[in-house]
């Protein structure tokens, strides 16, 4: 894979604008469709495993410009019917090839608060871009016009020309809305909530605030720079943020509204609990649940090796069992941590696995060696009880399963064993139980997540959900969506009063 | 509900390497059970999240008592604060309260930094009405803490330290042994201390059938379930011990399993030791004692 500089795609990008010319708004369609789709710009390989800076570095203008040139403004627009909040994306995208990004902001704006970082975090090649008739024309979603590419663009435009404006607070209305969680469920209810004049205090168990976009999603991928703008901007519309606050322990969900005047309640706590395989060895020094991994690399800072006290382990020779984002993501920060060697061992093919084909392709260039169709069959380990390797089995595909995929069926003694001395279990979460333990009534499903109407109502009157708790673990736009509607629900039966 | 940040207010060496700190948390004391925990962090944005019991609180003046063994990083750390100094993250009570009945006769045992959690447990179970035998240990006289608070909430206490130079010359499970023996067998026992005494405890209690509860002190990060870094094998499954404890039955811990997971960041934290400026006051030293015991 050759990897021109972003100069250079630069140069290519502004060549072809020139050729355009003025042209730009009466193309036709197959003249759009010739229009090579622009590759995101990205740190070296080599350089950035040994780094945290963000890995894509963002369109240039004039790649913005040409890229926004290819959507076909299609009547219909199927791609909106791909994104899960609806994102006027004809428009923007428009708004982008001429010119106007303020515009285009503003159009994002309508429907997403954080398009910086869905822009760069969404699993675009299944949501949106996936029904882009431009992709389809081409047979290959990944020619599809680059929405998420876009949203981010423009995004980033604003935010570093400082031209982000504090959203309008309505008058003060004297009720009382608790957001609980600080991920983007609970972020936007906040936002949403406030906006209408109500006052809102947010509930975080850690001492940031940002849930998994600050301690699961690496810098490498989201700079945390985003986070906390966004974060800044609440605190400048005078909502209340409140760190170290558990709720369910430090104060009951009941104690909130029938002792503290709360008028409502928005649970947002996400998926808790990593899933463990369940097999021998497990708990060995030297295997990690990806979430305590990445909690001690991100929030903790870790990978700062002379300032962070938090240790973590030196590895050389790392397994991640997955596919997801988590998995990958899990992987490229061991590179980072300065393992020589790192195995992803997924149990179904690459087309299977969840993870955005980006980050699969950023994995493989930066030297994540994949083993797909193995599993982990036990992990081995010393007298000390230290990981010294693991054994994996292979499958083979068999009959689809409920989820329509070909189920994994293993193959009879196919046991090899290679060393390792970390292991990364990524396999997902399930939800965690502490507030429906400490609230009675408030009704879970067979799952654990919490059950919610499609406006976000629990079994207990006033209080709401939304996000992982609600969806188990989903992805930062579907969170968000359901935030916006939880919140208009919120502002809803306040307004009423 | 503003959470304050959270200030020293009282500050106690109870003897070489153990602290007593009263620190002002009045919504962690307002909530806070016998048997559960906080998390805390010095410094916000580089520091480590250590857990430590609430050995004491008092809701009116909203503080919180904990007492702690100056064992690494951390707690040296922490050593070194005085009154007025604050911490950048204190957050609880966290985990299961210890469940409080009156069972009729009850035997509490406490090891060395053990005795301090141990604590809240026998007020509470005093207050319960049960009839407590407290036993606790350390390796030397210097090392005792909690002699008279313990004295003061039990109906019986027993003294004792590994060379004798305090109390009687025993580890406790010898006197744990004979409180099993009596006619009147205790209803329940409780074991607090270094793993390696809990495992014995447990060991001792298994033959005469005493439902024996064990208090683990694992590894944590978050404390809230989100992490699995705190998970301990009981009965054959994986518990976290930060939402499914920290106390557990202690028949079915598999505590060898335990006592190697907390060895996991051993070398690390030696290195962050060395690195740590302050590494001239005995912390060596501090770092063997503390490991000497397992
Ligand atoms: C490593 C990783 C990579 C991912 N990559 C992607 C990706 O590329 N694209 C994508 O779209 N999605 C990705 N996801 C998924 C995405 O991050 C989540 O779906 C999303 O963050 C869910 O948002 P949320 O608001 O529901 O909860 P979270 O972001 O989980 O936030 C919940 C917050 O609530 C707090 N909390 C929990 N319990 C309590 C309590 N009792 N009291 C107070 N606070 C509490 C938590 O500390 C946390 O801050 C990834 C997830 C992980 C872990
Ligand atoms: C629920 C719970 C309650 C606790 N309550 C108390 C308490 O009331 N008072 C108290 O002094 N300690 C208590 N501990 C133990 C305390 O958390 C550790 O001593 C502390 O984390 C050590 O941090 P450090 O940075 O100073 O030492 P580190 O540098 O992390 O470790 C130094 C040495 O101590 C060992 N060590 C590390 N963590 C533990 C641990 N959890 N238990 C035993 N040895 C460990 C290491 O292996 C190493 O040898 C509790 C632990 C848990 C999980
Ligand atoms: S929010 Fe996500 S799904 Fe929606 S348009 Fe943007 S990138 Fe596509
Ligand atoms: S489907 Fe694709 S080409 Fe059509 S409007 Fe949407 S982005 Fe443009
Ligand atoms: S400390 Fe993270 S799950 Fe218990």
């Amino acid at each position: 894979m050759s990897h021109p500089t972003r100069d250079e795609l630069n140069a290519r990008a502004v060549a072809k604008l020139a050729e355009i010319g003025d042209a730009g708004a009466s193309l036709k369609p197959k003249e759009r469709m010739a229009i090579p789709s622009q590759d995101m710009p990205a740190q070296d390989p080599d350089v950035r495993r040994n780094n945290t800076s963000e890995v894509a570095t963002g369109y240039t203008e004039a790649q913005a410009l040409l890229e926004a040139q290819r959507c076909l403004r299609c009547k219909n627009q199927p791609c909106v019917q791909g994104c899960p909040v609806a994102i006027n994306i004809r428009d923007f995208v428009t708004a982008i090839a001429d010119g106007d990004f303020q515009s285009a902001v503003n159009t994002i704006k309508q429907t997403s608060l954080l398009p910086a970082i869905c822009g760069r975090v969404c699993p675009q090649e299944t949501q949106c871009q996936a029904e882009c008739t431009l992709g389809k024309s081409l047979k290959d979603p990944m020619q599809s016009v680059a929405i998420g590419r876009l949203e981010r663009f423009v995004a980033d435009w604003e935010r570093e020309r400082g031209t982000i404006s504090v959203p309008e607070v309505k008058p003060a209305t004297g009720k009382k809305v608790g957001v609980i969680g600080s991920g983007p469920a609970g972020l936007v209810v906040a936002a949403d909530v406030r906006r209408e004049g109500h006052e809102v205090t947010v509930f975080e168990a850690f001492h940031k605030f940002g849930g998994v976009m600050l301690y699961g999603i690496p810098e490498f991928r989201l700079p945390k720079e985003i986070v906390r703008r966004e974060v800044e901007t609440l605190k400048a519309m005078g909502v209340n943020l409140v760190p170290n606050f558990v709720v369910g322990r430090t104060r009951k969900l009941m104690d909130l509204l029938e002792k503290d005047g709360f008028d409502a309640l928005f649970v947002g706590t996400g998926a808790g609990l990593p899933n463990f395989m369940n097999i021998e060895g497990e708990n060995l020094v030297g295997v990690f649940s990806a979430n305590e991994y990445l909690t001690r690399a991100n929030l903790m800072r870790a990978y700062e090796k002379g300032r962070a006290a938090t240790p973590i382990a030196h590895s050389r020779k790392v397994a991640v069992l997955g596919g997801g984002n988590v998995a990958m993501d899990a992987a490229r920060t061991a590179l980072r941590l300065g393992a020589e060697e790192v195995h992803l061992i997924y149990r179904r093919t690459e087309k299977e696995m969840p993870a955005r084909v980006e980050e699969v392709e950023h994995a493989k260039e930066e030297g994540v060696q994949f083993h797909m169709l193995q599993n982990a069959k036990r992990i081995l380990g010393d007298e000390h009880g230290l990981v010294t390797s693991i054994e994996c089995l292979r499958y083979e595909l068999g009959e689809p399963d409920a989820s329509g995929r070909r189920r994994p069926v293993e193959v009879k003694g196919s046991e090899f064993e290679f060393e390792v001395d970390t292991v990364i279990v990524a396999i997902g979460n399930t939800s965690n139980p502490l507030i429906k333990q400490t609230t009675p009534g408030l009704e879970t499903t067979k799952w654990g997540t919490l059950v919610a109407d499609d406006n976000g109502q629990t079994t207990i009157p006033r209080v709401f959900a939304g996000g992982d708790i609600v969806l188990g673990a989903a992805t930062v736009i579907l969170a968000m969506g359901q935030g916006r509607r939880a919140a208009a629900s919120i502002n809803q039966l306040l307004a009423g009063e | 509900m503003m959470a304050q940040t959270p200030t020293i207010l009282e500050k106690r060496q109870l003897s070489e390497n153990v602290f007593c700190l009263r620190v002002s948390a009045p919504l962690i004391a307002r909530e806070r059970k016998a048997g559960q925990f906080i998390l805390l962090s010095i410094d916000g944005e580089f520091g480590e999240r250590i857990p430590l019991t609430i050995a004491d609180a008092d809701a009116e003046a909203g503080s919180i008592t904990l007492i702690f063994q100056r064992v690494g990083m951390t707690t040296a750390k922490l050593a070194s604060l005085n009154v007025g100094d604050t911490l950048a993250v204190l957050v609880g009570p966290l985990g299961q309260p210890t469940h409080i009945e009156n069972v009729g006769t009850v035997v509490c045992v406490g090891g060395g930094i053990g005795v301090a959690p141990l604590y809240p447990i026998v007020q509470a179970l005093k207050a319960a009405g049960n009839y407590v035998v407290t036993i606790i240990g350390a390796r030397n006289k210097e090392l005792m803490i909690l002699e008279d608070e313990m004295r003061a909430q039990s109906d019986e206490l027993i003294v004792c330290t590994d060379d004798g130079s305090y109390g009687r010359k025993a580890l406790v499970t010898q006197p744990l042994k004979e409180v099993c023996e009596r006619a009147e067998k205790p209803a329940l026992a409780v074991a607090i201390g270094p793993p390696i005494m809990m495992k014995f405890c447990a060991e001792t209690t298994r033959p005469y059938a005493v439902h024996t509860v064990v208090s683990l002190n694992t590894i944590m990060v978050d404390g809230t379930g989100m992490c699995g870094g705190c998970r301990v094998t009981v009965g054959g499954e994986s518990k976290f011990v930060c939402v499914d404890g920290p106390e557990f039955d202690g028949h079915q811990v598999d505590f060898d399993g335990m006592m190697k997971r907390l060895q996991a960041y051993r070398n690390q934290e030696r290195q962050a030791m060395t690195d740590h400026e302050n590494h001239a006051c005995n912390l060596d030293q501090a770092y063997r004692a503390a490991t000497e015991t397992k």
